[in-house]
């Protein structure tokens, strides 16, 4: 028995870990673990300093995050199973961010709302954690322990106002369609697997391009299965039912994060299947792709119309919004460099606007204590400042120069015109009529907060801001005026060239 | 000075307005006083730039781009930082540089309600930026962006300083803006990719004049750039949003409507549609001339329809407009530079017609022609101001309104060789009878405001007082130029000729 163990360990040789690369997921670590233990040791009185300490450890890895980019060249681990190059960075990079934006939002909300801080902060950067480690995956068990590691601590965070029965109804929602996904998603995985012989993305890839015509519904089941898995993460119909009841019920912050990290997250995700692996077969991962971003952006829109509650109309606006990412796609193949930029630049974009305007409603709702539309009447009489802003994150939204969401769209109109193929004109013109569309419902707010009447018996006294909010705010709507006005900021940071792709 | 003005004298009249507006931001709100003189010093500095930059400006050479900056902006789609003042360029430039101020101080103490100054004057000074902007942009993308910038804070001050209907207006006008945007900005994508150069360049596209593009492509491309410009001008039968805008728009956001925001559609033309696609705009000329007609015979029986001063003042735009576009369609250095004239002289003399109505309803509180009447007895000043700004606007010879309306008619005796005479010469026919429509409506306006005796509700109503002070310095500088123009048109005409002939050169490839 023991020399058959000794026998299998000298067999096996331990991998050289660069741990330079790993730094900014190992301060994650840390951070998690510190919060944990203070949390279990001082108890109580530890709670006061649990937003600061989960920002700071946040900031800290933004340092060997920087380091490394300044370094610059490309860094493989575990046999190519994780790598860390100019993408994955920027990706990181975009999630550590982001979520130091949802705990400035989230500092006066959990404080005030009398909710579990400690643990909140801890689950929250475990979800970065496999975010961050999603975006260097590029092997399907990599992949698969990024995705869970960043969903299960979002599904308890969707429940974190255990008081409120919406809330409970969002977090369990939430669990039963991702275990749901995960199953399919596994699923796929699975036959992947036994197509490709192997869970490195790049040997798949190759496998699947040498099989040619033989084995095509098996081909096509793996790949629709691992897309159809991700599709529920990033809120594509007809895989969004859960978003905006758990968006709804979900508290506001958790729901900025939900609808910005996890599902950049799985979008993410998507682009290494797609980009690494699956994109030496566009027969059926363009048409796939064309159905889901056309649905989504559709279906998403036309919901998003009749919508009386701004919460679940931003929710409905993104699943709209997540169509619009998800066109880069359906021409992954017809011109890979110019849409995998495009959608890069999409959800860096995305990111900045959409977390500012739900900062923006967790500060106006602090006041108007709802977020129905009717409630807003009226706001830029007494909240002149905060209806400024968020009129600015809506007009981005839009895609209303000079805010960021003009160059998202632009980037995506552009990608998809260049590719040239019949699918790329088609979701151009699609795309273009929901911009129209969802110009409709993202005035119809700031219509509410300029020109109508204050409802009867508002407070209408002046409101002050937190700082921690005031200053996401700042911090947001800096980033959407500067990637709008000078877009080649971002058009640098995503300019990966040839260099990204395994094919 | 000269290297200053060169390299920042473009940039400092853009941006010089959105610096009052981010400085009024950290203004308190309460401090009204100062917003409005935060806003008449920045929209004047940049007045005062302009000023300076039109006494450097070299009058011989108008024909080309001076001042010119060219900065990288977003390498990725080539697309640059270029600004640019020539001849098409400078005396909208030089209009809106005047007006904005002229409109800042007529707010002093005409803040529409529901109050607020600050939002006000900040909006009045983004869309200065934005105007501005568009017109000394010498790239595509640059241009779209400066022209999108000025939907947002026309959307807002319609719907909230506006009239009883304003949300309704406010939205038809962002709708409609948006919707001939989003098709204008598929031609500019469609022109890049399509062409050699793949360039948004205006100066580039400018010489190539077309060359790599198909003939049918081009008439599909000038089709979406048409529902742009066309819905912005705005052209028959793309001008439905025009009047209820107009109306429920407050003073100032009328005043700015007409005499700038009308201008990026005709300028858009002059500018982009005509020299990057010529044979595009060929097939296309005969249709704007037709629908530039309509629009100057319909937007006249229109007025003659209006029971409301305003209202009535609106659809005169739509005629008027009309007679740009029609100089604009025949294709001519002549035609071009009548629709310059008209361009600069439709803006003051509008605006100027906006100010009175604004002025009328201030002191009568409505602006039903039908209860006004008598103003020259009880207010003899501004009735006068009444009586010469529609003299000049039903085409008098002598005052601005005139060189707008008349070279226009006359190009289309003779337009391009590639286009047909004769409809172009019935067109003239049919253009010239709109002028008498012209005058029917504007004196039946003033005969029925400004003669007789005033009404009873009105007869000694002391709140109808003549002309202010501060509205004798907001109106002295465009009531001067209006006659000197109607003068010495060639002020404009010297500007703006050698800037229409490279137009036409490369429109008509000749």
């Amino acid at each position: 028995m023991l020399a058959v163990l000794a026998q299998a360990a000298e067999a096996f040789t331990k991998p050289v870990m660069d741990y330079g690369a790993i730094a900014p997921e190992l301060v994650l670590v840390g951070t998690v673990i510190l919060l944990a233990l203070l949390d279990s040791w001082k108890l109580e009185r530890a709670r006061a300093a649990m937003p600061a300490l989960a920002g700071i450890g946040l900031l800290v890895a933004l340092i060997p995050l920087a380091v490394l980019a300044a370094d610059g060249a490309p860094r493989v681990l575990l046999g190519g199973g994780y790598v860390v190059d100019s993408m994955a960075l920027v990706l990181k990079a975009l999630f550590i961010i982001s979520a130091y934006v949802v705990v400035l939002l989230s500092t006066n909300y959990m404080a005030e709302g009398d909710y579990w801080e400690s643990e909140y902060y801890t689950l929250l950067l475990s979800s970065v954690l496999g975010m961050a480690v999603m975006a260097s995956s590029r092997d399907l068990i990599g992949i698969f322990v990024a995705f869970e590691l960043l969903s299960i601590p979002s599904y308890m965070l969707g429940a974190w106002r255990k008081g409120d029965l919406r809330s409970n109804e969002a977090g369990l929602k939430y669990y039963l369609m991702g275990v749901f996904a995960t199953a399919i998603l596994l699923y796929g995985m699975s036959l992947a697997y036994g197509l490709g012989g192997s869970t490195n993305l790049e040997v798949i890839g190759e496998r699947i391009a040498s099989l040619g015509t033989d084995g095509v519904p098996v081909v096509a089941l793996a790949l629709l299965f691992v897309i159809v898995g991700f599709g529920f993460k990033v809120s594509a119909v007809p895989f969004h039912v859960w978003a905006p009841d758990t968006y709804e019920g979900a508290p506001t912050p958790v729901t900025a994060f939900l609808a910005v990290a996890s599902k950049t997250a799985g979008f993410v995700a998507l682009i290494q299947v797609t980009y690494f692996a699956f994109i030496v077969r566009p027969d059926v991962i363009e048409p796939a792709f064309f159905v889901l971003s056309a649905a989504s952006m559709t279906v998403g829109n036309l919901i998003a119309i009749r919508q009386t509650n701004v919460i679940r109309l931003l929710a409905y606006s993104g699943i709209a919004q997540a169509g619009f990412m998800l066109a880069p796609f359906a021409v992954a193949s017809a011109n890979p460099e110019q849409s995998l930029q495009a959608l890069v630049t999409y959800l860096v974009i995305y990111a900045a606007m959409n977390l500012g305007a739900f900062g923006a409603i967790i500060a106006i709702t602090r006041r108007t204590r709802s977020a129905e539309l009717e409630d807003l009447g009226g706001l830029f009489t007494y909240m002149p400042g905060l209806a400024t802003v968020f009129t600015l994150f809506l007009a981005s939204l839009i895609g209303i120069p000079p805010f960021g969401g003009w160059w998202a769209k632009f980037g995506i109109f552009a990608s998809l015109v260049d590719a040239d193929t019949g699918l790329g004109w088609a979701l151009a013109v699609i795309m273009a009529v929901n911009t129209a569309i969802a110009a409709y419902y993202y005035l119809k707010v700031a219509k509410a907060m300029w020109f109508d009447d204050v409802p009867e018996g508002a407070d209408t006294s002046p409101v002050s801001v937190p700082v921690s909010i005031g200053f996401a705010l700042v911090v947001t709507v800096v980033a959407t005026v500067l990637f709008g006005t000078l877009p080649q900021l971002i058009n640098d940071a995503t300019d990966f060239g040839l260099v990204a792709f395994g094919g | 000075m000269t290297d200053f003005l060169d390299n920042w004298g473009l940039i400092l009249i853009t941006f010089l307005p959105l610096v009052g507006a981010l400085v009024m931001m950290v203004v308190p709100k309460e401090a009204e006083d100062t917003h409005k003189a935060l806003a008449i010093v920045a929209s004047g500095a940049a007045l005062v730039i302009t000023i300076l930059l039109l006494a450097n400006f070299d009058y011989d050479d108008a024909g080309t781009l001076q001042f010119l900056v060219d900065k990288e902006w977003i390498p990725l789609i080539n697309s640059g930082f270029i600004l640019g003042l020539d001849g098409i360029s400078l005396p909208l430039v030089a209009m809106t540089a005047l007006v904005v101020p002229l409109v800042a101080i007529y707010s002093w103490n005409h803040i529409p309600e529901p109050g607020n100054p600050k939002a006000f004057m900040a909006l009045i000074l983004i869309l200065e930026t934005g105007m501005i902007g568009s017109f000394v942009a010498q790239d595509l993308i640059l241009f779209f962006v400066f022209f999108e910038v000025v939907l947002l804070p026309m959307y807002f001050m319609i719907g909230v300083w506006g009239g009883p209907e304003r949300k309704y207006a406010s939205i038809k006008f962002f709708l409609y803006t948006l919707f001939g945007s989003a098709l204008m900005i598929v031609a500019f994508l469609s022109l890049y990719f399509l062409s050699a150069e793949q360039t948004f360049d205006m100066r580039v596209l400018t010489e190539l004049g077309g060359l790599d593009i198909a003939r049918t492509t081009q008439i599909l491309i000038f089709g979406g750039m048409f529902m742009g410009f066309g819905i912005k001008v705005p052209m028959f039968p793309f001008h439905t949003w025009l009047p209820d805008a107009h109306t429920q728009a407050p003073t100032q956001g009328s005043v700015i409507l007409a005499a700038v925001l009308l201008k990026l559609g005709t300028y858009g033309f002059v500018r982009i549609a005509l020299p990057f696609l010529p044979e595009g705009a060929q097939w296309w000329a005969p249709i704007i001339g037709v629908l530039a007609v309509i629009g100057i015979i319909y937007g006249a029986l229109g007025c003659l329809a209006q029971s409301d001063m305003k209202r009535l003042i609106a659809f005169s735009s739509v005629a008027h407009m009309g007679f740009v576009m029609l100089g604009i369609a025949t294709l001519t250095d002549f035609g071009i530079n009548a629709a310059m004239f008209g361009m600069v002289a439709h803006g003051l003399i509008t605006g100027m017609l906006f100010f009175i109505a604004g002025s009328i309803k201030d002191r009568y509180h409505t602006l039903e022609i039908k209860r006004l009447g008598g103003l020259l007895i009880s207010a003899p000043r501004l009735g006068w101001i009444l009586g010469f700004s529609s003299m000049a606007s039903l085409g008098l010879p002598g005052l601005a309104g005139f060189w707008g309306e008349f070279p226009a008619i006359l190009s289309a005796y003779q337009p391009a060789p590639m286009l047909n005479e004769a409809l172009f010469r019935t067109l003239m026919v049919i253009a010239a009878l709109g002028t008498v429509l012209a005058a029917g409506y504007l004196l039946w306006l003033y005969q029925r405001t400004a003669f007789g005796t005033p009404s009873e509700e009105f007869a000694d109503d002391p709140e109808i007082t003549d002309v202010s002070t501060i509205e004798w310095i907001s109106w002295a500088p465009m009531l001067v130029l209006i006659v000197v123009l109607g003068f010495l048109p060639s002020l404009i005409f010297d500007v703006t000729n050698p800037a229409a002939t490279v137009v036409v050169a490369a429109a008509t490839g000749s």
